[in-house]
């Protein structure tokens, strides 16, 4: 489609704005990993919340 | 089940691993039509020609980084009066979020200006309270980042999304009380929308989508600061254990 002589500012907008929610989506992704890494780390340690309440009981 | 259980973390992360899927999908299914409408069906404005199209991303991103701060706000309200063990994470993982919306409004929003105006900046009011909005953003994140404990992080940082949400109304009507290079609203409006409904839907569309965007991503966020404050809790637990006496354990919210 043809976006005329100010083609470039729509281009870059939607550019940015594409760009902005990758790294948003990429975020919240590698710090989901990083938890469950963590979580995981911690049980394979035999620290882990099923083991405490498990204790508590 | 009353509403008030998915205040239980361990129930709000089932919540959220069955509500998510849906969530993303009609999220995409809201972007592919509010786009397909953007660029192939509404018409170019007869003023602003095809730089109208910024608008379907720079108006949905503004009213995001306000709807954003007003989560953020409810949630401070729950952290301060109620103690709501999701509030304080409610709120700390919806400030990146809003952070981005302020700087994807006011990125577009200059796009759009340079063609539009002949500038990319004036210090007006409307353009300089939503740069006050994403300085406050950046300015939560750091303050929960520079305590250690999230309990008190939470307290303070509740405390100052409270007093910045008198930003809010300065940023809505700083097109009617202020002269402003920024046009006044012409879609939230007591009188009814000033735009033709051809390029009027596929805004609201978009901003349907932008909406859906943010609460998939504050999901995910929040079931991150949940797993984060486990992790705390448990590495806590584990070194008060090998050294009796030297970790004090702090209950922690949420955990």
């Amino acid at each position: 489609m043809e976006l005329g002589t100010h083609a470039g500012f729509i281009i870059a907008s939607y550019a940015l704005c594409i760009l902005t929610v990758l790294v948003l989506v990429a975020w919240v992704r590698i710090d989901k990993a990083n938890q469950e890494r963590a979580l995981k780390e911690l049980a394979e340690q035999g620290i882990s919340r099923a083991r405490r309440e498990h204790e508590s009981r | 089940m009353a509403f008030w259980d998915y205040a239980n973390p361990t129930r709000f992360l089932r919540l959220v691993q069955v509500v998510l899927p849906w969530l993303i999908g009609f999220c995409v299914l809201a972007f592919a039509a509010g786009l397909y409408m953007a660029f192939f069906t509404a018409p170019e404005d007869y003023q602003q020609g095809n730089t109208v199209r910024i608008m379907y991303i720079h108006v949905p991103a503004a009213w995001l980084c306000m709807m954003c701060y007003t989560v953020m706000s409810i949630s401070s309200i729950g952290t301060l009066v109620w103690k709501h063990p999701l509030a304080d994470v409610s709120a700390k993982s919806a400030a990146p979020i809003g952070a981005a919306f302020t700087f994807m409004a006011l990125v577009t929003g200059s796009l759009w200006g340079k063609p539009m105006w002949g500038t990319y900046w004036v210090w007006d009011a409307r353009l300089t309270s939503v740069l006050v909005l994403l300085i406050m953003y950046l300015g939560l994140m750091t303050l929960w980042r520079t305590m250690d404990d999230p309990i008190k992080a939470g307290k303070s940082a509740a405390i100052l999304t409270l007093v910045g949400a008198l930003n809010l109304p300065i940023i809505k009507f700083s097109v009617d009380w202020w002269n402003t290079l920024h046009q006044p609203a012409s879609v939230v409006r007591m009188d009814g929308p000033t735009i033709h409904a051809d390029i009027l839907w596929p805004l609201l569309i978009m901003a349907v989508a932008f909406t859906l965007l943010f609460f998939v991503l504050h999901l995910m966020a929040m079931r991150n600061e949940i797993l984060r404050r486990r992790v705390r809790a448990l590495r806590m637990r584990a070194a008060s254990v090998s050294r009796p006496g030297t970790a004090a354990a702090t209950a922690q919210p949420a955990e």
